[in-house]
Parts: structure tokens; sequence; C-alpha cells
């Protein structure tokens, strides 16, 4: 085991994962983290905290994560090298880890101009894949970057990555994967799928690469509440397409937010079925009362323990 | 080459108001080729802050001068004698000519007119954009001769993120992004392997601007 966490004892085991999300609050109320927590406990194996999600300034991803520790649920820990340099990153992995933190989800970070600290500077010190490497390194090498330092006591992190297969270029989104295979990741939350066409084709290229074999991928999805909401995120949300079909779908609804949770359980069944899938990460962002919905209708209760 | 903008004349005649004597001097290299501080906006600027001042009921002398370089010690000391009769310089060069003039005129204040903004090219006529931050250590042989440092907004060594979208950064405002114009002119040249190497973390702290001045040091080209 490379870290012992929920998530990788389940991924080994060949068992299909679900991961949800938790966005911390915009300050310390403590119980905004453990209302939430409470809405996902038991629907999920594992839980991502954001770290300052769209650049907005929220309570730190590994303080969120260690709360859920001490409610005995599991986080992801999203750490973004927008923000800190690769001293600050190195030196909360020895934190996170110390708290009981063993799943860690290396991203760049969206541009600080979305967020309500646009003249901040932003670092970016190493890039993601950069600190993929870095994880792989304290972890398996036992050392820290550079390769000289010890480090006293041992990092079992499960190293995950995003994909996003509907930016752009196309053609360079399974190169990206396979550079972050390369690098040492053990497991990949894709992007909200809507375009299954275009990820179909994206997962075709990434078996043809023969990446599937070497990474587990979690495919995302996030339910849509509303028509806005889906024409909203398909206009602005960089990175995401939402085909017409859907919206249309949503406009006509008598009860948008239930054809939301029946288009998002419709995609979780196409998913479980395709080759290389080995889990859902689902984003109800804002909804994670929806959660014990969402995952009852899709077949994918009870979460199995595993030991 | 190094771009610049004039300052505000409202900020740069906030900062001379304790003056009524100084010297404008402009730098004929690369801030004249962007218009910002060759000898012509010595002229301009030097009218505009005199009829202020003017109208203020408080006159300004302005003696003019155009270095051919203003970070070159030996044409900076052209000034010399004008100089020594004001009470302080406003300098239309680059950040390095103030800096170049303050050494050499050690004991009068001496003001920047124009914000140094980046090194860029031309664009277009009146256009310019930033293509280096000189980092150091160039990688423009790997990324197909666009620079991710200085063109990226996150200045990605692996990317593009997932951000990119139809080949504009997703800052939006039109910015392409660096590295869609990465892929292409690599696919462009047949060289799209280059773009499965990982390319290291950068010594950002021994090569680029983190380690104070740096310095070269050519012992060859020493008297
Ligand atoms: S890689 Fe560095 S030196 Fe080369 S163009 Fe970019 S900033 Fe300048
Ligand atoms: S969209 Fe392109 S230019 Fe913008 S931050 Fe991402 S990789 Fe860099």
């Amino acid at each position: 085991m490379k870290s012992g966490s929920n998530l990788e004892k389940i991924l080994e085991k060949g068992l299909f994962a679900v991961t949800g999300e938790l966005g911390p609050p915009k300050g310390n109320d403590i119980e905004v983290v453990k209302k939430k927590a409470e809405f996902l406990k038991g629907y999920v194996d594992a839980i991502n905290i954001t770290d300052n999600q769209t650049a907005i300034v929220r309570m730190s991803s590994i303080a969120a994560g260690a709360l859920l520790v001490q409610m005995g649920l599991e986080p992801v820990i999203q750490m973004v090298t927008r923000d800190r340099n690769r001293i600050a990153m190195q030196s909360d992995i020895f934190g996170a880890t110390a708290l009981g933190v063993k799943n860690i989800l290396c991203l760049t970070g969206d541009h600080q101009s979305f967020g309500n600290q646009v003249d901040s500077k932003n670092v970016h010190d190493m890039d993601s894949i950069q600190l993929i490497d870095c994880v792989r390194i304290m972890r398996d090498g036992g050392t820290i970057l550079g390769g000289e330092e010890q480090i006293e006591g041992q990092i079992k992190m499960f190293i995950g990555a995003a994909a996003n297969p509907f930016g752009d270029p196309f053609e360079f989104r399974v190169i990206r994967l396979a550079k972050k295979i390369n690098a040492g990741v053990d497991f990949i939350q894709t992007q909200c799928i809507y375009d299954m066409k275009r990820f179909k084709e994206w997962m075709r290229m990434a078996g043809d690469m023969g990446l599937i074999e070497k990474v587990h991928i979690l495919a995302g999805v996030t339910p849509l509440k509303s028509a806005g909401m889906a024409r909203y995120m398909n206009k602005n949300v960089s990175g995401i397409t939402i085909p017409d079909e859907f919206i249309n779908r949503m406009a006509k609804a008598q009860k948008p937010a239930e054809e939301g949770i029946k288009i998002c359980v419709e995609q979780i069944e196409e998913l479980k079925e395709m080759d290389g899938i080995h889990g859902v990460h689902i984003m109800a962002i804002e909804w994670e009362h929806k959660m014990g919905q969402i995952t009852e209708m899709a077949g994918l209760l009870p979460r199995p323990a595993v030991s | 080459m190094i771009k610049a903008e004039q300052k505000p004349v409202d900020e740069i005649l906030d900062f001379l108001k304790p003056h009524r004597k100084i010297l404008l001097a402009g730098c004929n290299a690369c801030v004249a080729v962007c218009h910002a501080g060759g000898e012509k906006e010595v002229g301009i600027l030097s009218s505009a802050l005199k009829m202020a001042r003017k109208k203020a009921g408080q006159k300004i002398e302005i003696l003019e001068d155009c270095s051919t370089r203003q970070c070159e010690p030996e044409f900076v000391q052209e000034l010399k004698e004008k100089a020594e009769e004001v009470e302080a310089v406003l300098s239309i060069a680059c950040g390095v000519g103030v800096q170049t003039v303050a050494r050499m005129f050690s004991d009068i204040p001496v003001y920047p007119g124009l914000n140094t903004t980046f090194m860029g090219e031309t664009d277009e006529l009146g256009v310019w954009i930033e293509r280096c931050q000189a980092c150091g250590n160039c990688v423009l042989h790997v990324t197909g001769g666009v620079c991710p440092v200085a063109r990226c907004a996150k200045q990605l060594l692996n990317g593009p993120c997932g951000g990119s979208q139809d080949g504009e950064c997703e800052i939006g405002n039109d910015v392409p992004c660096a590295w869609q114009q990465i892929y292409d002119r690599l696919k462009t040249i047949g060289q799209l392997h280059r773009m499965e190497e990982i390319i290291p973390v950068k010594k950002w702290g021994r090569e680029s601007r983190d380690k104070g001045p740096r310095t070269i040091s050519r012992e060859d080209l020493k008297l």
C-alpha cells in the first residue's frame, strides 16, 4: 500500500469508487464543514476538499481535511500550485500527513483573476506535473525535492491529479495524462463530463496509448440545477461544454432539479459500464444534501467497508 | 527590447512639486523605439510640464537632453554639466537608465517619468507585446520558440492547463493561450514529441530574479 487510504484500498481491490467534494467556508466556521461533511457521510469513499477554488479565499484545505479526519471521514486534499512555493508545499505535505491526510490532488488552480484577490501574485514555482513528481519523490524516495534531505517520518500519500478532456488542444489532452502518469500519479479525477462523445473519444485515445491500465480514472460529474446554470456553465466556465440536448431537457423539465439529478444518474450508469473507469467523482457543489439521493439512484450504495 | 509607457502627467507633476529647475533626460535606445522616452517625447513632455506649472502659477525651468543609451555610464557622463545646474533629474529612460543616472549623480534626486513594463516585440504599429522575462535559463528550444514564462498566465512549463479553450487562455480578454501556440508551432515543425517531455522544476532561486541582482562577469572583456 502506498498510503493505506480508504480510496486506495477500494481502487486496488478493483471496486468502483465514489468520491465527493466539499468547499470549505469563507471563514473559520467549523459548523459549515461539519454540516456539509454529514451530508456526504456514508455515500462516498473519500471527500475532496477544494483549495481556494476559483481563487476565492477560503479555509485551508488541509485544515478542513483535518476536521474531516477528526469526524472519521477521509479527505482528499486539493493542493494548487498557484499560492505556494515548493518550500511551503512540501512543508504543508508534512503537516497534512501528520494530521492524518492520506490523499492529495495536485492541481494548477484557477487563475487569480477569477477570485476575490485579483491583485495577488501567482506563484507557480512548480506546476501540477512537477508537484506530482515532488510528492512521489517524498513518498517513494523518502527525501524532499533535490534528493538530499531525508524526511523524518514517512509520507504516505495516494497521489491524484485532474484531467480535462474538454480543454484544448484536444489531441494533447492524452499526452498530458501520460505526463502525469510518468510523473507518478495514482488516480485521476476528470473535469465534469457532459459531452459524453468527446469523453469517450478521449478514453479511446488513452486506451490506445496504453494509459488506462496504468492509472485509476474517476469520471467527474456534476448535477445540473437549472437550465440557467447549464447555460451559464456552458458559456462561462472554461473547459466545460454542455450539449444542447441537456440544456433543452433542463429547460423543458417541470422540476429542473429532479431532471438534473436524473441526467447525472444516467451519466453515472453509462460511465460505470465504460472500460477503464474505476469510479466517479461527484461534484455536487453547494448541493451536498443531494448526494444521498444521487448515489442511491445510481446504485452506488452501500459503500463497501474495506480493511 | 524594453518597452515602457509614460507615467500620468499629474503623477510626474506631483513629485516635481518641490523643484524649480530640472533636467529632463531621455534615451535614444529602446524607449525611443516605443515612443515613450526618445528625443521627441522629451520635447513633448517638457512643454506639457512647463505649461501645467505656468498655469498653476509655479513656473519650472527645464533643461533637455537625450542620451545615446542611458544605461551606459559613459553616455550618462555627458549629462554632467547640465545635471550640475539643476535641482533634480526627471529621466524618461527605462528603469535601468534612471538608476544609472541616480548612481552617476548621487547628490541630487532622480525621478522616473516612465513605467517600465516589459521586454517585448512590435506586434503592429503602436502595439507591443511581452515576450521574455529574462528567466535566466531559456527553454525556447523545447517550446517551439514561444516562451511559456512570459506568455502563459501561470508560467506553466508542462501546460496547457485545463482552462485552455479554442486557443484562448482561461483569463479571457482575447489573450491567446501560450501553450496552444507552443502546440501549434511544434506540430508545424514536426516536433510534437517535445510536448511529452516533462520539463523539471525551474531553478528560479539560482537563475532568476530571486537572488538579488544578477551579474554577468566576462573576464575576456575586462580591461
Ligand atoms: S524561457 Fe526565459 S529566457 Fe527564454 S524567452 Fe522565456 S523568459 Fe526569456
Ligand atoms: S490557458 Fe494557456 S496560457 Fe492560460 S494559463 Fe492555461 S496554459 Fe497558460
